[in-house]
């Protein structure tokens, strides 16, 4: 019977653990609601439109400024930005009316 | 008691291999005794041998189980005690709790221990581990095996293998003991130890039955009555 | 139900033990499941909090910004616009805003400046993101070089450096005063980068966006909606790259069930034959089977997620830098708050586990229903 125990427990352990993972990341979201708010606060004071995420172009850094006609070329022939350009899909306001 | 009316087998049937291993045997077993089914391969023995165990359905005829003559088995009542028409699980049940098996080549599963391999028939039942542990041991202290219990099967020796074999057989403590064969295996020393161990469980009341043409068997004066098959059926008359 | 769960852990047993004698095979199996799952779950993870921290954090944004488009181009867009709209019914402030972006040639990095509408540090001095500060290595009271649009040398002094947590708003900001800026990309006062709108009633962005493009047809507003918008699609299983990676796992997972389901070797149908033949039901064979599946598949997801977990929230998802950083030097370090979604882990759970245990059962139906005379016969 060791082995069936051993995997019972295991079994136990793990839901244990998976239980603790979403109490502890509620506990994390509750936490970091002041750091949250200070963020929001900042994007706020600095008028920021965009995440910083992808800091290579100014297309990949500001994707909701990105220019209507030309997304993501920077000129002719310009390579497109790996692997932001793949990840980031062209603003929804580019392509669709309001 | 058990009780077997013109009992056929047919295998492969309406296929041009069609092929009749046991045709209209009827039969009593009688309880607490040695029976012998003897007869040259083919004879339809070991069919025979399968379908009083309850391992296979045959294709007409029926057979009755009452080993207590008390209208029940081995605590499960049903209609007449006849099992030829009863569904799977039912008979599942029952040839669990009234039958044990040993079979030609043992057929241990190997990568486990004796022990566990002596317990293994009995794990669906539910019954507590450690019950079945202490039964298990018991057996195996029974044909002195109690030392090898944590050893891998692999390793025995053909004399071990069968008595593990036979403990196996025992664990959920049948009324019945079926045994195919069981000294095709064995050199003469070891196969008079095996009918010794027969003999020894018919003084404790089990049921055994043995399809053999092995002569050391026949011959022996373990065996109560024999039952001679030829070509599927039974030779000189059934009543003994 | 206390039989039925002394049955089950006496199959568990026995499952095991077969599973052991195979101990090369299904570690390796594990193994790959597992790291599957990982990735599977560390993209759910990673993309799922980045969403749900967007979405949170651009409430902050503006409500409308205003662009002006010159041959399909962002330009500077003069002051003056703002009096035009600032008439429009609804709407409460009209004010330019000043930013752009200056290419570092010594560190290679691409900075975002702009112009706070309170800068305390005075002209001057300059507030630097985490992210300028770590590809510069700069420190408070350091000095930074800039070349001005008319080649001119001029360097501002690290006022402040923006604390940790706010990379992912500022990793690479550098924030300084309006005169500064001027001076610095030589824009006259007339001109601005945008324009930020703010409205009373926030249900009328679209109506008065769509009065501004009237107004000034060679302007561009979008809207905070359109901004959030952006944000929710980031990382979308339509790109390219994901796309990949979740290609790759189907296949893993399909590769897995087709293993299983191609059906048994001689030696289990032999073992389970064996069983039959000592009294197991057709069930109890199944039920085997089940655990076989479920072990490897249970065990998969287990430690997958919850590596994934650890992954993402406290490795800040080291991972997946080399292959999101691309040819950024300045890249922000994750450090995400735990938005996790228990539907996704569920259906996650359902995919992981599932379709494995049943490519288990399955084809093992045929050699479970066998007759147990076929083991005397044979």
């Amino acid at each position: 019977m060791k082995r069936a125990n051993a995997f019972l427990t295991f079994l136990a352990v793990g839901l244990a653990l998976l239980g603790g993972m979403f109490a502890h990341a509620a506990a994390s979201r509750r936490a970091a609601r002041p750091a949250l708010e200070a963020r929001t606060e900042l994007v706020r004071r600095l008028r920021t439109t965009d995440l910083c995420l992808f800091t290579e172009a100014r297309y990949t850094r500001h994707p909701v400024m990105a220019d209507v006609n030309t997304p993501f070329q920077d000129y002719p022939l310009s390579i497109e930005h790996y692997p932001s350009g793949s990840l980031m899909p062209p603003p929804a306001h580019l392509s669709s009316e309001r | 008691m058990i009780e077997l009316v013109e009992v056929t087998k047919v295998f492969n049937r309406g296929r041009p291999n069609e092929f009749t291993a046991v045709d209209g045997v009827s039969l009593r077993v009688e309880p607490h005794r040695v029976t012998g089914l003897v007869g040259p391969s083919g004879s339809g023995k070991t069919t025979l041998a399968s379908l009083i165990g309850c391992m296979a359905r045959p294709t007409s005829g029926r057979i009755l189980l009452d080993v207590n003559g008390s209208g029940s088995l081995s605590g499960l009542t049903f209609p007449g005690g006849e099992v030829t028409s009863l569904p799977e699980r039912f008979l599942t049940e029952i040839r669990r709790r009234t039958f044990g098996f040993i079979f030609q080549q043992f057929h241990l599963v190997q990568g486990l221990t004796v022990l566990e391999n002596v317990m293994l028939p009995a794990y669906p039942t539910g019954e507590p581990h450690a019950v079945l542990r202490t039964r298990a041991l018991g057996l195996l202290e029974m044909f002195d095996m109690s030392r090898k219990a944590e050893s891998k099967v692999e390793w025995l020796s053909g004399g071990e293998t069968q008595r593990v074999a036979i403990a196996r057989a025992l664990i959920n403590s049948p009324a019945v003991v079926i045994a195919d064969e069981p000294t095709a295996h064995l050199d003469t020393k070891l196969a008079r130890e095996f009918l010794d161990i027969l003999g020894d469980l018919k003084s404790r009341g089990t049921t055994v039955i043995v399809a053999s043409h092995d002569p050391l068997v026949v011959d022996s004066p373990i065996i109560d009555r024999i039952v001679r098959l030829r070509d599927g059926r039974v030779d000189d008359g059934a009543a003994d | 139900m206390r039989r039925w769960f002394n049955a089950q852990r006496h199959i568990l047993e026995l499952t095991l033990s077969a599973l052991l004698r195979r101990r090369g095979k299904y570690l390796a199996l594990v193994t790959v499941y597992t790291l599957v799952v990982f990735l599977l779950a560390s993209v759910m993870f990673f993309t799922h909090a980045l969403r749900r921290e967007a979405a949170t954090l651009l409430e902050g944004a503006p409500e409308i910004v205003v662009q002006r488009l010159v041959a399909g181009r962002h330009d500077l867009i003069p002051t003056a616009y703002a009096d035009a709209i600032a008439e429009i019914r609804g709407v409460t402030s009209v004010r330019p805003a000043l930013w752009g972006y200056y290419f570092d040639p010594i560190f290679g990095a691409n900075y975002t400046l702009l112009v706070p509408e309170e800068f305390t540090h005075g002209p001057g001095n300059i507030a630097i993101g985490p992210g300028v500060a770590g590809a510069s290595g700069s420190e408070v009271d350091y000095i930074l070089p800039f070349w001005s649009s008319e080649g001119r040398l001029t360097s501002y002094t690290i006022a402040e450096i923006l604390p940790a947590e706010s990379e992912l708003v500022a990793a690479d900001l550098i924030l300084m005063a309006a005169e500064d800026f001027r001076a610095l990309f030589d824009i006259p006062e007339e001109l601005a980068t945008n324009l930020t709108v703010s409205v009373r009633n926030p249900r009328e962005l679209p109506v008065i966006a769509a009065k501004i493009t009237e107004l000034l047809p060679d302007t561009r507003p979008i809207i905070r909606d359109e901004i959030l918008r952006t944000y929710d699609s980031i990382f979308s299983w339509r790109s390219g790259l994901l796309m990949f990676i979740l290609m790759t796992c189907v296949l893993a997972f399909i590769i897995f069930a087709w293993d299983k389901a191609s059906g048994l070797s001689a030696e289990e149908r032999r073992e389970i034959g064996i069983l039959k033949a000592i009294g197991w039901e057709t069930s109890d064979v199944l039920q085997m089977k089940f655990w076989e599946g479920a072990v490897v598949s249970l065990s998969s997801f287990l430690i997958g997620v919850l590596a994934a977990y650890g992954h993402v929230f406290v490795g800040s998802s080291g991972l997946f830098e080399p292959v999101l950083k691309g040819w950024a030097v300045i890249y922000p370090e994750f450090r995400l708050v735990p938005f996790i979604d228990g539907y996704q882990v569920a259906v996650l759970f359902f995919l992981t586990v599932v379709p494995y245990t049943v490519s288990t059962i399955v084809p093992a139906w045929r050699a479970a229903t066998v007759d147990p005379d076929a083991v005397m016969r044979g």
